[in-house]
């Protein structure tokens, strides 16, 4: 059963969202090592949003995840209505380059990619819909 | 929730780090840290009891990195198999002196 929350894109609810998610993958028995990493995916995709989305008014994010069976994953979508923006776009940055060559920056797609399983993004309706699943 | 803890000896910065560093709560080491470093030498990040950590934490810990290259050291210790995880997938393993 797919569950959702819905709040106005505002840094203001990432702890909302945040416990929401931490209180769905509790419910499912997901090891906390998933957790942690799911956590880091959830937070970098809820700040783009509140960040970027809706640059002249306020708008609604809305968050939902489900769990899937054979195989076993959790599956958690993010939706807007704001600016059409796709993150998976966004080049790499080069996680090769010392302290002094690095931008402060420009990690938090990246790491969504590193501890998700699959990424998807399409714009629908109007809304940008970002899907990440990961297997437990 | 992120609690902050220093202790000073001589040139020597230990910052002991207790919760989450996310979104909510790196402004608050980042201005921590800012307010700190000057005439520290050794800056060691004692990370034993840090849960978690998200790109946003990251660009302070780089940020804290770029400060002591330019005035001594800076060393990472006791990550947490999960933080190291975040380290390693993101080259900060390469980056930051981890004991």
């Amino acid at each position: 059963m797919m569950k959702e929350l819905v709040v106005q894109a505002a840094l203001a609810n990432f702890t909302r969202v945040r416990d929401f998610i931490d209180e769905q993958l509790e419910g499912h028995g997901c090891p906390m090592k998933h957790q942690l990493q799911i956590a880091v995916a959830v937070e970098e995709l809820f700040v783009n949003i509140a960040n970027y989305a809706y640059p002249k008014e306020n708008g609604d994010a809305s968050v939902s995840i489900d769990f899937e069976e054979s195989p076993k994953a959790v599956r958690i979508v993010f939706k807007d209505h704001g600016i059409p923006y796709n993150p998976l776009e966004k080049a790499d940055p080069d996680v090769t380059l010392p302290a002094h060559k690095r931008k402060i920056g420009g990690l938090g797609i990246f790491m969504v990619k590193k501890v998700m399983d699959e990424l998807s993004y399409e714009y629908k309706d109007g809304q940008n819909i970002m899907t990440i699943r990961k297997y437990l | 929730m992120l609690n902050i803890t220093k202790k000073a000896e001589g040139s020597k910065l230990t910052v002991f780090l207790e919760g989450r560093i996310d979104t909510t709560t790196a402004p608050s080491l980042d201005d921590e840290l800012n307010a700190s470093l000057d005439g520290v030498e050794e800056l060691v990040m004692d990370l034993e009891k840090l849960d978690y950590i998200s790109s946003a934490g990251l660009r302070v810990l780089l940020s804290a990195q770029k400060t002591m290259n330019k005035q001594g050291k800076m060393i990472v210790k006791n990550a947490s198999e999960e933080v190291m995880e975040i380290f390693e997938v993101t080259g900060f393993s390469d980056i930051l002196t981890i004991e």
